[in-house]
């Protein structure tokens, strides 16, 4: 016990930067979802017209990818866990919490292929380009679990605030954009409607025997070399 | 040498975000598609022209160069 | 050229036509004779595109652009071409290319394959409307007779396309060749540019395929001993409504229009206008239509065009207001739907319409104005130009009917059976 204590130097810097980091991104990347919405539903007031709302949309997500590459690298960086930089592009092959990490690389090479398909859009061509944008849909969900999964903060009240706050957000976006078209193409909007919800509803009942239980860091696959005895723990 | 813009009808969806961007020569109908008026975009419009171009989410937009012959 | 004695007058492409049934090979050899030489060395193509430019033939899908231009057009582009026949004739009250694939497939077919020489292209695909069964099953019984070398070296293919007042636009039909809809592209490229599988492609009404058949066998000389400097040489009309003896005519072009009457026994009732060029046509009174030659420079003087030959009488008895109403929203119901200038500007004329057929304020029509504008020229192809065009002459030659509409709403003239044809047969395959 005192020689994994010994490994780290009280908590590191790097450890506190890929929290926040993370948490940012979330904020940044529920604010792109909507923000998207808005966009393709053609929403403006007359002093934010169609234009500064597409604009903003993609400075948004721009800057959750900035914060995503600084979460990236902070927790690569940070030594409690052996984290490779690789970890964050080849899900569920790590050896900290395979799945719940691996979720995050999956939720990050979603955003990659919308941001780099964005860049390349014009070759690329309208049909293809708005394909892989709507993995946005996809991405954003397991960007969540990732961070309920893998998160140091989940048990705390403020962090459960923010990421319910975000559900609830990008469920109700989500919900406007699925509804705009209605009743054309009924059945997939159907279904789309019932997903969300069964996603928002599901993560909730989750959350009490999954990260709010108990045990959660061993039964999420930390590696036993980092758990430690539950008298005086440390988060994580 | 002009310059004029085009619109391609079956791409452009009434985004109508060029006409923000270059209200001196784009205005919407009655149903938001763009009425182009085709007068010669002068240069010191073309930038706000390529803008207006790069906008749209559809690329309905373009920007044509028309070699003019001085007979 | 053929030394086969070419006919001084009319008919031509109708010559040896008989009563009913196509015409066979042999028959077919008789009354026009054997292609002539040249025509089967591909070498020579450059000499037949040479005579169609002396011929001045000019489509006749409707467009009525140049033929050997177009060839030159195809020619000058890179890839190996393809032609296409074109027989989709949208117009319900045309029934020229019907005809011609019912009765006189092996003249398209001479045409189809001498267009495919000059171009040199490897493929040619005939375009049929696939309501269309008997003229289908006429060309290829037609292709089962020929055996001689040009077909061997030249692929054609049948095919049946979607039925739709627009469908048989130039890139409709190269949009279905190629996998997508039977409706109309957005062309950058040019067709002729890009087309089927991308190639360059020669699309030609058989219209104008069977009158290329005719001058590769006669000459330039000979197609211009008809009709005038502008418009040489002879062309078909389908003429339909209160005449006698509805049907498709071959004149000689820039004819005069009472000539082509008289041709079909006369006007059957007391006329009221008549509609030169189909449903993307212009009206012309009676008084108007007594002295009108169908030359392109007369009719241009009444803002008029001959487009796909169709011309139709209407009655004094019949009510233009219900009859426009009608097929203004069967026009709009034909829109490829893939515009939003021609989907919602025509829609909004054909409610107006049928608002002033029903009784409306004397406002109303300006309204037509108004959309008609906005739907004109803000589309990827000429159907609400077309239509544009068909209703703002129709509001201008019927000024009384529309104005006694709009104060008194509906007359008696309202009741009778609708005249101008608005096939739901079509638009319901179209929908499917």
């Amino acid at each position: 016990m005192t020689l994994a204590l010994a490994s780290t130097v009280g908590p590191s810097a790097y450890w506190y930067l890929t929290r926040a980091s993370g948490t940012v991104a979330l904020i940044l990347l529920t604010l792109s979802v909507v923000l998207g919405v808005l966009d393709v539903e053609q929403y403006s007031t007359p002093r934010m017209p169609r234009f500064v709302v597409d604009g903003v949309h993609r400075t948004a997500s721009l800057l959750a990818v900035v914060f995503l590459l600084v979460h990236i690298l902070t927790s690569a960086l940070d030594s409690f866990a052996s984290i490779p930089l690789i970890d964050a592009i080849v899900p569920f092959a790590g050896a900290y919490r395979p799945l719940w990490l691996g979720l995050g690389a999956v939720s990050f090479d979603l955003v990659l292929a919308i941001m780099i398909t964005s860049f390349v859009r014009r070759r690329l061509g309208y049909r293809a380009w708005r394909f892989t944008h709507w993995l946005a849909y996809a991405s954003w969900p397991i960007a969540l679990l990732h961070g309920l999964g893998t998160g140091s903060d989940v048990k705390a009240t403020w962090m459960l605030a923010i990421c319910g706050g975000c559900l609830i957000v990008v469920l109700l976006a989500v919900w406007i954009r699925v509804l705009s078209g209605w009743p054309d193409r009924i059945r997939p909007r159907s279904a789309a409607l019932a997903l969300a919800a069964v996603f928002a509803g599901g993560t909730a009942l989750w959350l009490p025997s999954g990260p709010l239980g108990a045990h959660w860091a061993r039964r999420s696959g930390t590696p036993s070399s980092l758990l430690r005895p539950s008298a005086g723990r440390r988060p994580g | 040498m002009t310059v004029r813009l085009r619109v391609n009808w079956i791409a452009c969806q009434a985004h109508g975000m060029c006409a923000e961007l270059l209200p001196e020569r784009i205005t919407v109908d009655d149903w938001g598609y763009p009425i182009i008026d085709q007068r010669p975009i002068p240069p010191e419009l073309e930038a706000h022209a390529r803008r207006a171009v790069d906008v749209c989410p559809t690329f309905a937009l373009a920007l044509e160069r028309v070699r003019t012959h001085q007979r | 050229m053929s030394d086969f004695p070419a006919p001084a007058t009319l008919p031509r492409i109708l010559a040896g036509l008989r009563t009913q049934g196509s015409m066979a090979l042999d028959h077919h050899i008789e009354v026009h004779g054997a292609l002539p030489l040249f025509a089967h060395r591909r070498r020579d193509s450059g000499a037949l595109i040479e005579v169609l430019e002396r011929s001045g033939l000019r489509g006749r899908g409707g467009a009525a652009f140049p033929t050997a231009t177009k060839m030159k057009a195809v020619i000058a582009s890179r890839g190996r071409a393809t032609v296409v026949a074109n027989a989709c004739e949208g117009e319900p009250a045309s029934f020229k290319d019907r005809l011609l694939l019912e009765r006189l497939p092996q003249l398209v077919i001479d045409g189809a394959l001498l267009a495919a020489q000059a171009v040199d292209a490897a493929e040619v695909f005939i375009a049929v409307d696939a309501g269309a069964s008997l003229a289908a099953r006429s060309i290829q019984r037609a292709l089962r007779e020929r055996t001689d070398a040009s077909r061997n070296r030249t692929r054609v293919r049948l095919v049946p396309v979607p039925p739709g007042y627009v469908s048989g636009q130039e890139s409709a039909v190269v949009n279905y060749l190629n996998g997508g809809p039977a409706k109309p592209t957005a062309t950058p490229p040019p067709i002729f540019r890009r087309g089927v599988n991308g190639r360059p492609t020669l699309v030609n009404n058989v219209e104008t395929l069977a009158h290329i058949a005719l001058i590769a066998r006669h000459g330039a000389a000979w197609f211009r001993e008809l009709g005038t400097q502008t418009d040489p040489g002879s062309t078909l009309v389908t003429l339909g409504g209160a005449v006698v003896d509805p049907g498709v005519f071959e004149i000689e072009a820039g004819a005069p229009l009472a000539s082509l009457v008289d041709a079909a026994g006369g006007l059957s009732a007391p006329l009221r206008a008549f509609l030169v060029g189909g449903y993307a046509g212009t009206w012309v009174t009676a008084t108007a239509a007594d002295e009108l030659a169908l030359g392109s420079d007369e009719l241009g003087e009444v803002g008029a065009s001959l487009g796909a030959g169709v011309i139709i009488a209407l009655p004094s008895s019949a009510c233009p207001v219900a009859e426009i109403a009608s097929v203004g929203r069967w026009l709009s119901d034909q829109s490829a739907g893939q515009c939003g200038p021609c989907v919602n500007g025509l829609d909004a004329i054909a409610t107006t319409l049928e608002q002033i057929r029903a009784g409306a304020d004397p406002r109303t029509l300006g309204r037509i104005s108004r959309w008609a504008s906005l739907a004109h020229g803000r589309g990827a192809c000429a159907h609400p130009d077309g239509v544009v065009r068909f209703i703002r002459s129709a509001i201008d030659v019927f000024e009384t009917e529309f104005a006694d509409h709009t104060r008194s709403g509906p007359c008696t003239a309202c009741l009778q059976r609708q005249l101008l044809p608005t096939p739901t047969a079509r638009l319901s395959r179209a929908a499917a």
